[in-house]
This record gives structure tokens, sequence and C-alpha cells, in this order.
């Protein structure tokens, strides 16, 4: 078991809450947040030793999505793939609910 | 004039077969072989140093004929030289590691991958060549021909006329090369009966049939349970879908075995229909029955499927659609994986597959380090056959130049998460395979499906569509931009992925309207394997392990 914490100066605000995924094996759960200041990220996972993948995922992810959040990361042995489409997926949820509004 | 030929005989393949024959007139009853004679009638039959086709299939192996080849006395029989496109079974290995076989032409090793890797490295086994099942049966038409054949069948008759059913799969080709060059051909069989079903293969190409004490093995290996399909997987099917097979309008194809193309399968009567699609693609298939099709076919997607093998617990389920698929008068399937691997490599729009290893340059290869697995149909339809002439859509669409003669390609697509269980990264910089030709002493490493075949390449994070890079160079950047956290995908930056995207050699999956939030398993057509019996009809009767219940 290992936690990670990751910091970015993002932009952009997050409209929505969200949440996607489950813990499960393979998988994971995101928790998406708005933010006030900076974006935080805090990822707990039962694999240790994965923190130079980890930090890459998230650069590359707050490098398009320049969003001020709080991300909460519960990992269960998922793959970087699906760690990226999840974390796409919370974005895309956060973003549709406020459309529906 | 001096007549030199005159001591020459034409006819010593042709002699040398009557006197094997007449060697165990003893042992043998007319065509017929008793059981407990066969290891003294093969001892008799088969001299040192022959070339011996042993089926060695893909679904079906000729099993009682492996095993009574391992009881061979090495001694008499030693120095084999065994064409196999399958090696499947332990004692596969074991005539080499008994001295009774030397050397190996063949194209698969699946389940003795392992060992077979470790046998080479102890030089007990001499590999000729890693073929494609194509090229494998065709060398049995040109310097591989079988002195002896041994194969499995269904049914026999008294007459050696052979019923395979719907396993048919490489037989016909192995026992036409050996009965029509004076080889001599011996069939397993499940049964001997008065009066076969139809005939696939005429008893005037069989010397001798067996009735073996069980019927030959036969390996459900095309059936994936939808359970495990992840939404990942969804994910690069939705993305295939929109961004390949409606982009480039694929009619006819074939899919890999694997989860990847399992998910396609079943998004066709749901995400494929609410695209409009139905119809307009994936109509002719050159496919074993595999049971994740069954949604498709019943929501009346499919045309055509024509098949290498069969598949455990498909045959009731086939019977009841010969539109559809392939049959004989006696209702049951046709399958032959020679005219199926050409239909595969000839006359599809698209092959789609999946692979453990892949380049920077696109090659690809399921050989890794201690695993020498080889790779059995996929570079037959994984390449571009250059002597292609019929045109269709996706075929012309393939053309990036405007000269006056143009060709069109085949769709050749790989599709891979970037990282597989356990965190392994399928980009790798070399390909083990390099490493594994230096240690087997290979002449060439075994590759896959080679780069420049490859026309997209699909992963979780989007398509490289690499048939419209200019260079080489443009190939890397648009594979490494869908590379994701790979060494590869880290060469470069978003700005270049964004450049490569505007230019149409990346798409994205918001670039093909495809929402990452869709991607869920209720959009599977079938969720589990009762839900594809379900779909049957109750036709489709899975066997006991993909079961339940």
């Amino acid at each position: 078991m290992e936690t990670l914490t990751f910091n970015y100066k993002g932009t952009k605000k997050l409209p929505q809450r969200a949440h996607v995924g489950v813990v499960g094996s393979g998988d994971l759960e995101v928790l998406l947040e708005p933010a006030e200041d900076v974006s935080e990220v805090v990822v707990r996972t039962r694999f240790d030793g994965y923190g130079p993948i980890w930090q890459e995922i998230m650069d590359r992810f707050f490098a398009v999505h320049d969003i001020k959040a709080k991300i909460e990361i519960n990992d269960f042995g998922a793959t970087p793939g699906m760690v990226s489409m999840r974390l796409l997926q919370a974005v895309e949820v956060s973003y549709d609910e406020q459309n529906e509004k | 004039m001096a007549n030199i030929q005159e001591t020459r005989s034409w006819t010593t393949r042709r002699d040398h077969k009557r006197k094997q024959l007449k060697s165990v007139a003893e042992l043998t009853k007319g065509r017929i072989i008793p059981m407990a004679n066969i290891v003294a009638v093969l001892e008799k039959l088969i001299a040192s140093g022959d070339k011996v086709a042993l089926e060695g299939n893909n679904q079906k192996q000729a099993s009682f004929l492996s095993m009574a080849l391992a009881e061979l006395d090495a001694v008499k029989v030693h120095g084999l030289h065994m064409i196999m496109s399958a090696i499947a079974r332990p004692e596969h290995l074991d005539i080499f590691e008994k001295g009774i076989a030397q050397k190996l032409d063949f194209s698969f090793a699946g389940a003795q991958s392992l060992r077979m890797a470790q046998m080479i490295e102890d030089g007990l086994i001499e590999v000729g060549a890693i073929h494609t099942y194509l090229e494998l049966y065709a060398r049995l038409f040109v310097d591989l021909t079988p002195n002896i054949a041994l194969v499995a069948a269904d049914k026999a008759d008294a007459n050696g006329n052979l019923y395979t059913g719907p396993n048919t799969e490489e037989t016909p080709a192995i026992i036409e090369a050996t009965a029509f060059r004076d080889g001599i051909v011996i069939v397993q069989v499940n049964e001997i009966v008065d009066e076969l079903p139809r005939v696939d293969i005429p008893g005037s190409w069989v010397d001798f049939v067996v009735e073996a004490d069980k019927p030959y093995q036969l390996e459900a290996l095309f059936t994936r349970d939808p359970r495990s399909i992840t939404e990942i997987q969804i994910l690069m099917a939705m993305m295939t879908l929109r961004g390949i097979y409606e982009r480039h309008e694929v009619i006819s194809l074939n899919h890999g075995v694997g989860f990847n193309t399992a998910a396609i399968e079943l998004l066709l009567p749901t995400y494929g229909k609410s695209l409009g699609l139905k119809g307009k693609i994936c109509r002719n298939w050159a496919l074993n029955p595999h049971p994740t099709l069954i949604p498709a076919i019943e929501s009346g997607w499919v045309e055509s499927v024509h098949c290498f093998g069969g598949e455990v617990g498909m045959e009731k389920y086939i019977a009841a659609r010969p539109d559809v698929f392939f049959t004989g008068r006696d209702g049951s399937m046709r399958s032959n994986r020679a005219f199926c691997q050409m239909a595969g490599q000839y006359a599809v729009d698209l092959f789609i597959g999946s692979t453990l290893q892949m380049d920077a340059d696109g090659n690809s290869s399921t050989v890794t380090l201690g695993r020498l697995a080889g790779f059995g149909g996929a570079p037959n339809m994984g390449h571009d056959p250059g002597g292609r002439r019929h045109g269709t859509p996706a075929w012309l669409n393939m053309i990036t130049g405007d000269s006056a003669i143009q060709r069109g390609k085949k769709l050749v697509v790989q599709v891979v998460e970037t990282f597989q269980q356990g965190n392994k990264s399928v980009f790798v910089e070399s390909l083990d395979a390099i490493e594994v030709a230096h240690a087997a002493k290979l002449p060439i490493a075994p590759v896959m499906i080679y780069g420049d075949d490859v026309t997209h390449v699909v992963t979780e994070e989007g398509i490289a569509y690499l048939y419209k890079a200019r260079s080489l160079d443009e190939r890397r950047e648009a594979l490494a931009a869908i590379a994701g956290v790979t060494t590869l995908g880290m060469d470069i930056s978003h700005k270049q992925r964004d450049a490569l995207r505007e230019n149409g050699l990346v798409a994205l999956p918001e670039d093909l309207g495809v929402k990452r939030t869709e991607a869920k398993r209720s959009l599977l057509a079938a969720k589990s394997i009762d839900e594809l019996v379900a779909w049957s009809g109750g036709l489709y009767t899975p066997p006991a392990k993909f079961r339940s219940w």
C-alpha cells in the first residue's frame, strides 16, 4: 500500500464533482472535485513502486486539462491505460452534468 | 546418341511405398490397422529421417497417433523431420527428447511454448523455420512433401473414405500433398462406420485408418467469455468501429482471437446499430465460429462466415444457419484452414488482431523471451498481399498517392492496450524476437506482423493512421502519439500530438465522436456465456469450462 501526492497549478474551474470507476481488481475509483486554489492529487494504490508512472500520467493529464481540482484515486492494480481512461471519464462526467443543467 | 537415362528409375518413391505397405500386410486388415498394432505398424512404415506430417492442428489433434509415435523404439526409428502446424501436446516434444525426431518445421506452439524454447536452447530440436500456416501448407507441395502423414478424422468407412465434419481444418491439405507423391497416409478416426454422413476425403487418397481408443483431442480455442471484457476494451472497440470500420467501409474481415475483437463483435447489434452501420459494414467474414458473433448473426448483420475450423459447442447452431455458414449436405459445417487462410490473406478488407510486443516501427511479435509461441494464421491475414487485383471500397480507400497507377491496401489493424496487466509496456525498444532468434539460431527474427504492413494501430489513447504517414519518422511519431506513458509515448509532446491530429494521422476518442463515459459493459449485446446461449435460442451448447451454472 502506497500513498502518493501530486500538486499542479491549474487555472480552469471545474464545473462539477464527478465519481467514476470502482475499487475492483484491475480497476480504480476516481473522485474529482472542484478546488478553489491549486490542484491536489492523492493516489492510494495497492501496488508500491510505480511513483514515476503515476507522475507521468498526472503530468500529461494536467498538460491537456488545465483544471483546478481535488482528485482522489483509489487504485486496485489498474493499468496506466485504465487510469488515464478513468481520469478522462471523470472530466467528461463533470462537464456533462454541467451541460445537463 | 547414348541413352543416359536408361539406368535411372522414375518410380523410386512408388517402389519404396509398395515395399513399405507389403511389410505391414500381416499387421493390417485391408485399409484397417487394428488399434493394438499401431506402434508395430508405424515402426515398419516410418523410416529414419522421413518427413512426417503430424496433425498437430489448431483445434483438433491426432492425439492417438502422436502418442503412438512417442512409443516408437528410437533405435529403429530416429532423426525424423516433423512438419506440424501446431505443437500442442506434450508428446509432440517428447518425440524430440527421445531422439525419434530431430528437425521441426512448424507454425504455432501455444501451450508448449515454454518447454519448446528450453528444448531449442538445449539443442534437442533443430528448427527449420517458424512459418505462417499457408506458407507451411505451401511447402508441403514444394520442398517439404511428407513421406508419412498422421492425421485425424471423425469417421471412416472400410474403404478409407473419411468424414471430417465441422473440424476439417488442415487435414485435406496434408493428405493431398502426401497421397499424390507416394507418401503414406494414416488416419486415426473416432469410429469406423458402414455409411458416412458425407465424404470429405476420398478413400483412394488414404492408405490406412485406425480406430482410436478415445476421440481425437479437440479444444474450444475461440470462445471468449464476455464477462472478462473490460471497459477499456469496449472503448477501443468503439473507436475501431467509428474510426476504421465506418470510416473505410469495411465489409469483409477477419478478427484475431481475443477480448478486443470479441468486444467489437458484441458492439455491432448495440453501438453499431445506433450509428446506422447495419448492412454497411462487417457482412462477410473469414473467421472461426466465435460464439461472440452470435448476437450479430441473429440481428442480421452477417451474410457469410467461412471457417478455418470448428468450435466446440457451436455445431448445432451452425447447422441451423446454413445461409451464413458453409455446410455440407449432411447439415454439418465444412471448414478448411488452407482455404480460409487464403480467403483471409487475399479476399478480406481487414485483419484486426493483438500482440504482446510492438516496436517503434510497428513491428510486432507474440514471441517473447523464454516463450517460443509462434503465431499461426495472423501473419497471413496480417499482411498486404501485393498480388491482389480486385478493388473494394476499403481497399481502394487506402490509396494515398495520385499517380495514374495505384493499388489499394488491405487494412491491417493492431489493437493493444499500452500496458498489459502487471504494468508491462506493449511498446518496446527492441522485440524479444530478435534475441530469441539468436538463442534458437534462427536465420531471421520471428516477427508476427511487419510494421510496414500495419495500416492502423488502436490503443486506449486513440488511433494512429499509419498508412497516411509520408515518412518513417512520421510513422514513428503517429505511433508514439497513442503510446500513452510508455517510454515510446514519452518521446512526444502534446503539441506534436495535436499537429498529428490536425493532419489526420492520429485521432483521439473525442475526434471520432466517441465518449469515454459510454464505454460501459452494458453496451455489450451479451455480457455472459449464458446470454450468448439465449441469443442462439439454446442452439449453442458451451463446453463445461465456460458454463456458470
